[in-house]
């Protein structure tokens, strides 16, 4: 019988950020680049107190995992495939990182956990890619999702990597997912 | 769901159980007032278990610091309180221990007073003491940590509310599915019953599996108090899943 969650509180940001947590993969790495965003709550304000984490495939698609049914890999130089950040005072929280590659039958993609004091346990949503239009069309996951909604998992290319902005409700909510 | 088409062989993953309803406290949960505006409206969505989610990051012991798992040795003094250990197992839905895994914990001090720049209340800050530890399981999914008993402490929630003393848990598991973020309570905690976080829980069975129990075969003679406290992530379901191939407009 599993243990139940709880929130984590008002105080996680002396627990939980690591000096390293935003780095999913070591800065001086090419081809690395920033995913960043905003929490924002249900009044369009920003969640000064989440802790977002990421956690995704290396560029091949692989994991560095047992149940990787095509074998474990050892991951790429520096590359620990998760990241994790605090948000700031304007709720704002980055990673860097390697893109994923595509993993058989699936779009490249990000698993994201967010968690913060007023969520008794954490949600999760997802990352894609804007390249990846075609690819989106025969994800399994995106099928899921409402069309007029799927918008909210894709992430927008900006000059220094990309933004993925949470809304936690409200109005252009990001889709979550029961993991 | 998704579709049936040709199952991609190799691709067999395991499937993590849903827990039970009642397991887990509701997102929107009016008692708890910070819920009002950060609980999602819309139904999740349910989110098959593929290759991403029956996965995690192998987090090793680079992470932790010498002294870590010991919160009254991290400074040149020793902190105020009663000295405590809290120790106890990782296991899955299974039984099975989760070995070799991160465990994090974060604390108030004795005074009931954490040392973080929002928290105000006139409590004295203890200067020996962060309350924040790690840990790695052993072989055999065990952890343990030397720390001080947190005291209870107040909140704006409701009149007159304070939280019953605990320890924040943070678990990884061996799959995203397992993420696990807790708190620990101490037995016959006067303050359970004015609780929103702690009945957040419905099913009331489930709520007692986040109280310690007093473990005095391993309570040290003239030095501490001991706790003991499982956890428990996600089991597997017994039948994998033969993730399928939707790749047929390639």
């Amino acid at each position: 019988m599993s243990t139940p969650s709880q929130t984590v509180g008002p105080y996680l940001s002396i627990g939980l950020p690591w000096e390293d947590g935003p780095y999913a993969v070591r800065p001086d790495t090419p081809g690395a680049v920033k995913i960043r965003g905003t929490v924002y709550d249900g009044a369009g304000d920003p969640v000064p107190d989440a802790l977002v984490e990421t956690w995704q495939a290396d560029p091949d698609g692989r994991f560095d995992h047992p149940d990787d049914p095509r074998g474990a890999v050892a991951a790429p130089d520096g590359f620990r495939g998760f990241g994790r950040c605090p948000t700031d005072a304007q709720g704002r929280w980055e990673v860097l990182t390697l893109l994923p590659g595509a993993i058989p039958g699936q779009a490249p993609h990000i698993d994201v956990s967010v968690l913060g004091r007023g969520l008794l346990h954490r949600v999760v949503t997802r990352i894609y890619f804007p390249e990846h239009a075609e690819a989106h069309a025969g994800d399994p996951v995106l099928a899921l999702v409402p069309e007029d909604r799927r918008a909210t998992l894709i992430a927008q290319r900006v000059d220094d990597g990309y933004v993925f902005d949470v809304r936690l409700q409200g109005e252009g909510e990001t889709v979550f997912f029961d993991v | 769901m998704v579709a049936p088409t040709t199952p991609r062989p190799g691709l067999v993953v395991p499937q993590y159980r849903r827990d039970p309803d009642g397991t887990h406290p509701p997102l929107d949960f009016a008692d708890y007032g910070s819920t009002a505006l950060r609980h999602p409206k819309q139904r999740p969505i349910l989110l098959p278990h593929m290759l991403t989610e029956v996965t995690a990051p192998v987090l090793g012991e680079g992470r932790l610091g010498e002294h870590d798992n010991d919160l009254t040795v991290q400074h040149a003094g020793e902190p105020q309180g009663q000295r405590i250990i809290v120790h106890g197992r990782l296991l899955d839905g299974d039984g099975r221990p989760v070995p070799h895994s991160l465990v994090e914990i974060w604390q108030a001090n004795a005074a009931g007073r954490y040392k973080h720049v929002n928290d105000r209340w006139p409590a004295p800050v203890d200067p020996n003491f962060d309350g924040v530890g790690r840990t790695m399981t052993d072989a055999d999914g065990r952890y343990e940590f030397t720390t001080v008993k947190p005291g209870a402490y107040p909140w704006r929630n409701h009149d007159n509310a304070w939280r019953p003393a605990h320890i924040h848990f943070s678990l990884f598991g061996t799959a995203f599915t397992q993420r696990l973020v807790t708190q620990m309570y101490f037995p016959d905690d006067p303050l359970f019953g004015q609780d929103p976080i702690f009945n957040s829980v419905p099913d009331p069975a489930a709520r007692r599996r986040m109280v310690s129990r007093y473990d005095h075969d391993r309570t040290v003679e003239q030095w501490a108090l001991a706790y003991e406290f499982d956890i428990v992530l996600r089991g597997r379901e017994a039948t994998p899943f033969e993730d399928e191939d939707e790749d047929d407009d390639a």
